[in-house]
């Protein structure tokens, strides 16, 4: 992005404004800042009823002992820390937490980030016609809605769907995956429905790097991979950072791929955060129990935020 | 990146690139493949076949009112009105943010950027024990309010974005002749930057229309529900899966995001729609 001129001060207000006599005991500064900041207000509404709403009522709900039905319905009771100490007993808690680690790790950042990379740098020097069938194909897994994405999965490892049948036709043995491997099934279908946002983040930061810097490094007789390793791979250094934020943000509130797939089972082996929560809360009725998981999961996902913001720094630049 | 110096050599790896991409192309394209010969397929099972016979027995065994017609005209509905006031709430909101340099600024647009990453899964359960202590269970109205607050912040930064790039000077024109910062924004700015609203309408449309969770919680009644919880329904409702009509179903309700998805790639943005909104 260009700096584009910002107006500042009063440029464009007439100069005989700055003298007028305070009012109200605020200066003129002051009530001028306040009036260009009306147009904030729907937005600032908005986002203080439905976003920071919900976190303050995630963080006080989850001190109560509020249920789906029953008098704990209607009106809860404060509990104190009676949530967050059942959490830390509850070995189901550790068991999703551990899951919900190993799907952000294997589907977003090894798979979504490392596939989207190579998929970027192989179309970069492929043929027009090939380029456009890989984007195609996996920008379409992308677009679909997540619901039918997950019904497509769903098929595709199903005991009866679309592995099994190409295992049979090389005769090997068929696996119920979502049954056996539900991880990995989930896994591999958050790769497969995310690496397009990896590969266009990719795509675009690639753009970005000036031919001349790697026509320089093949003169100087750099090979592919040590022009990926010391050129390429520095030069999109941000675009790294930034992608892996977004698409870890992205995959912790992965929810109904999940449920869709696999509900979380068999046995919760594939239920991580999102699926333990709405199962404590809507399954076991436990408002106020998943509502401290979904506590929780505001704070990972809080930090991931604040690294995120770290890494983008808004405002250096605009 | 493309390259000037050809050599046998390079042409070797080429083919093998463009086997290994096409590899790739193909293992992406199996779950896509089923849906579209599974719906065209009566006798559709879960595994990719080639239909015996080709015919759109499924599309219409589905395209009935309350299968299809009413769930996608409620998709509509909750899509069309979060995305109306997610743009109007942004455009007003981002005018300040780029015209003037205030102290609020940098506060704001971080605490915008930190609203973007916050898990809105994670806030699922505290939403619902929210709107069920405010009353506003099954208020369609109330979901889309809260689904224009969700996609609020990512909707800031692009049009602050791609306000920015409007340049200042023929507001001033306008200032001059007197016309006050709304009208400015409305007569000049507003026209100027319509294919980055485009942008950000279609943006915020295609994520609420395929929004399954937020639906799913908030409302009750079959009849309010949007088409991803109508066909989750659908899928649960049988013991066996009639495959073809969940396919079939599938495809019209993924069929306006891919039209609007190419609207905005190939039409109005160019490039990449949200590359305006990362790069900053």
């Amino acid at each position: 992005m260009t700096a584009t001129p910002t107006r500042t001060g009063g440029a464009g207000r007439p100069p005989q404004a700055a003298r007028r006599p305070a009012a109200a005991g605020r200066t003129p500064t002051a009530r001028r800042s306040l009036r260009r900041a009306v147009p904030l207000v729907p937005a600032v509404v908005l986002l203080a009823l439905f976003m920071l709403g919900p976190v303050i009522w995630s963080v006080y709900g989850s001190f109560t002992n509020a249920s789906l039905s029953g008098t704990a319905a209607s009106s809860p009771r404060f509990v104190g820390l009676d949530n967050y100490s059942a959490l830390i007993t509850d070995p189901d808690f550790p068991n999703a937490l551990w899951l919900t680690v190993v799907f952000l790790l294997l589907s977003a950042v090894i798979g979504q980030n490392f596939l989207g990379l190579g998929l970027a740098l192989l179309t970069a020097a492929a043929p027009k016609a090939v380029r456009s069938i890989v984007a195609t194909t996996v920008v379409t897994a992308w677009v679909l809605p997540e619901i039918v994405a997950a019904f497509a999965c769903y098929a595709f490892f199903s005991s009866d769907g679309t592995l099994n049948r190409m295992l049979a036709a090389v005769n090997a043995e068929p696996v119920d995956w979502l049954f056996t491997y539900p991880m990995a099934a989930v896994i591999l279908a958050n790769t497969w429905r995310g690496t397009a946002f990896s590969m266009m983040i990719y795509e675009a930061a690639l753009n970005d790097v000036a031919p001349e810097i790697t026509e320089a490094a093949v003169i100087d007789g750099a090979g592919g991979w040590k022009r990926l390793t010391y050129v390429t791979v520095p030069m999109i250094r941000n675009s790294i950072s930034t992608n892996l934020m977004l698409i870890t943000l992205q995959t912790l509130s992965v929810f109904t791929l999940i449920f869709v797939m696999t509900s979380g089972g068999p046995n919760q082996r594939s239920t991580t955060l999102p699926i333990f929560a709405y199962a404590e809360a809507f399954g076991l009725g436990k408002i106020g129990y998943g509502t401290a998981i979904a506590t929780v999961m505001l704070l990972i996902g809080a930090v991931f935020s604040i690294l995120y913001i770290r890494v983008l720094k808004p405002g250096d630049n605009s | 990146m493309t390259t000037s110096i050809a050599s046998p050599r390079r042409s070797i790896s080429r083919g093998i690139s463009s086997a290994v991409l096409l590899a790739i192309a193909a293992c992406f394209l199996l779950p896509l493949a089923w849906l579209l010969l599974a719906s065209l397929d009566t006798k559709a099972t879960a595994s990719l076949n080639l239909p015996a016979e080709f015919s759109l027995a499924n599309f219409s065994a589905v395209l009935t009112p309350e299968q299809t017609l009413w769930p996608l005209w409620n998709s509509f509905l909750l899509s069309a009105g979060c995305a109306v006031i997610t743009v109007l709430a942004a455009v007003l909101a981002a005018y300040p943010l780029s015209r003037y340099q205030a102290r609020y600024n940098k506060p704001f647009l971080y605490g915008v950027l930190f609203g973007t990453g916050l898990p809105i899964t994670a806030m699922m359960v505290p939403v619902y024990s929210m709107f069920v202590r405010l009353g506003q269970l099954d208020s369609v109205a109330t979901v889309a309010l809260f689904m224009a607050a969700t996609s609020l912040p990512m909707a800031i930064w692009m049009t602050k974005n791609f306000m920015d790039s409007v340049p200042v000077s023929l507001e001033e024109a306008a200032w001059i002749d007197g016309a006050s910062a709304m009208r400015a924004l409305r007569t000049v700015v507003v026209p100027l930057m319509r294919p980055g609203l485009a942008v950000v309408f279609i943006f915020v449309f295609i994520q609420a229309w395929g929004n399954f969770f937020i639906p799913f919680i908030l409302l009750l009644s079959n009849h309010k529900q949007p088409a991803a919880v109508t066909v989750f329904n659908f899928f649960g409702q049988y013991g066996s899966i009639a495959y073809g009509q969940l396919a079939a179903f599938s495809l019209l309700y993924s069929i306006p995001v891919i039209v609007l998805y190419i609207l905005v790639t190939k039409g109005i943005g160019g490039s990449f729609a949200t590359a305006g909104a990362i790069k900053g």
